[in-house]
């Protein structure tokens, strides 16, 4: 049972903006729905009024231009997956797409909501931190980025301000030696661990690397000291890291024990994962 | 009454024109109304089901234009404009879709419960991929679960549906 609520049509980011501003706690933005209404019937949240934002069609749109991938906020998981120009650019975050929840999550949830929602057992958040993306947060008229990396706060707590609305997710197109994965385990509904490296890879060896942990613990994280093992070296040596990588990845996952297992199990999980993500990129 | 309690009490109605399988509907509700209700309280189609309430289980899938739905986590004023079909509206003139003649031959089914989400799931994802492998079948149907265990001829009766579908296209 859902408790009743009024709902806003806004026309504009701005006046999703305005309105934000003006009920501050007592609403909130409704996109896909997949995370908010659960909450809410299970009266976790309470608002009076939802701002429905599916109106605002400019956000539902995937685009490539000068070395940037921009994805709407509004896009859903179904278009991710199925978009092209994703498939071509960037397929680990198609193959992450392919695997969030089941059809019909995917088929209604968006990316924007995901990563507003900030549920801790969430996909795509860590593989935009290893991406480096930068979030696109507008108010009625200002707008400003966000790196990735900054905008995962706590469990479900992220760096937008109460009138902020996420309207894009803008990716550095990658390279031609560029490559990403994402992996994830878990046994439950929800990933216990997810894991993306981003590097480049050439005779030179491995650069450009960038490690981010998720799932495990309250929010998606850069591991710069477990980057720093891996990147500038040749692929031997860097495999040779992959040990001592996997461990600081672990800690930095700041898992914590609960029903998706132990804190221990979750931070040996990460080195696994580390491990298979990097020798997919590198073989 | 306070000012507050007042204005809760104010309701919001939404007017939503669908198709509902097949035949234009026009009904009116309240921004929190969720589709299954709607469907099954209002509309009397109590083929699919309330089970898990949180888009895990699949028992209240519906289609909506064409792809599957939680219709116990879709508010009922989003299918404005578009077409619903529940499992009430899936035979044609009395005749059964292959998907659900398969599932009596091949034993899709014991309890039911699951069924009708089952069958609908399994449409959208002939009507996406007609000729699916088993391994594209399980990651299309994986959100869809069945307590009975029957998996396996769940699996087989969308594979047969699949071969007699195409064989007459």
């Amino acid at each position: 049972m859902l408790r009743r609520f009024r709902l806003e049509e806004p026309g504009s980011v701005a006046e999703v903006s305005e309105l934000l501003g003006r009920f501050g706690e007592s609403a909130k933005v409704y996109a896909g729905g997949t995370e908010l209404l659960l909450a809410m019937k299970e009266g976790l949240v309470r608002y009076e009024r939802l701002i429905n934002i599916k109106g605002l069609s400019e956000l539902g749109e995937v685009s490539i231009d000068n070395g940037t991938i921009r994805i709407g906020a509004l896009c859903t998981h179904r278009q991710l997956e199925t978009s092209s120009a994703l498939q071509q650019k960037l397929p680990s975050l198609v193959k992450l797409e392919q695997n969030v929840a089941n059809v019909r999550v995917r088929q209604a949830g968006t990316i924007g909501g995901n990563l507003c929602f900030a549920e801790p057992h969430a996909d795509p958040g860590t593989l935009l931190v290893a991406l480096g993306a930068r979030m696109i947060a507008e108010k009625s008229s200002t707008k400003r980025e966000i790196a990735a990396e900054d905008f995962f706060v706590d469990a479900y707590e992220t760096s937008l301000e109460a009138d902020d609305v996420l309207t894009e997710i803008r990716i550095p197109t990658p390279g031609v030696d560029s490559r990403s994965a994402y992996l994830k385990f878990g046994y439950l509904e929800r990933p216990s661990v997810g894991v993306a490296v981003a590097l480049t890879v050439n005779a030179g060896g491995v650069s450009n690397t960038k490690i981010a942990v998720g799932c495990a613990g309250p929010a998606p994280r850069r591991v710069a000291e477990a980057e720093a093992l891996i990147d500038g070296k040749s692929t031997q040596e860097a495999t040779r890291n992959l040990s001592a990588a996997g461990a600081i990845a672990g800690r930095a996952a700041q898992a914590i024990s609960d029903l998706h297992g132990s804190q221990e199990y979750k931070e040996h999980i990460v080195g696994v994962l580390l491990r298979r993500a990097f020798q997919s990129l590198v073989s | 009454m306070s000012k507050a309690m007042s204005r809760q009490h104010d309701a919001q109605f939404i007017p939503v024109a669908f198709n509902l399988n097949g035949r234009s509907q026009e009904i009116e509700v309240e921004p929190h109304e969720l589709l299954l209700d709607v469907v099954r309280d209002r509309l009397g189609l109590t083929g699919a089901k309330r089970s898990c309430d949180v888009q895990v289980c699949g028992a209240c899938t519906v289609l909506v234009d064409g792809r599957p739905v939680s219709a116990c986590t879709t508010l009922a004023f989003e299918v404005r404009g578009r077409s619903v079909l529940t499992i009430e509206g899936l035979a044609e003139n009395g005749k059964l879709h292959p998907l659900q003649e398969a599932f009596i031959e091949h034993g899709g089914f014991q309890c039911g419960f699951c069924t009708p989400g089952m069958i609908l799931a399994a449409k959208a994802l002939l009507d996406e991929i007609p000729n699916p492998t088993i391994e594209e079948l399980k990651h299309f149907m994986h959100g869809n679960l069945c307590r009975c265990t029957g998996y396996k001829k769940i699996i087989e009766s969308i594979m047969a549906a699949a071969k007699k579908m195409s064989s007459k296209a």
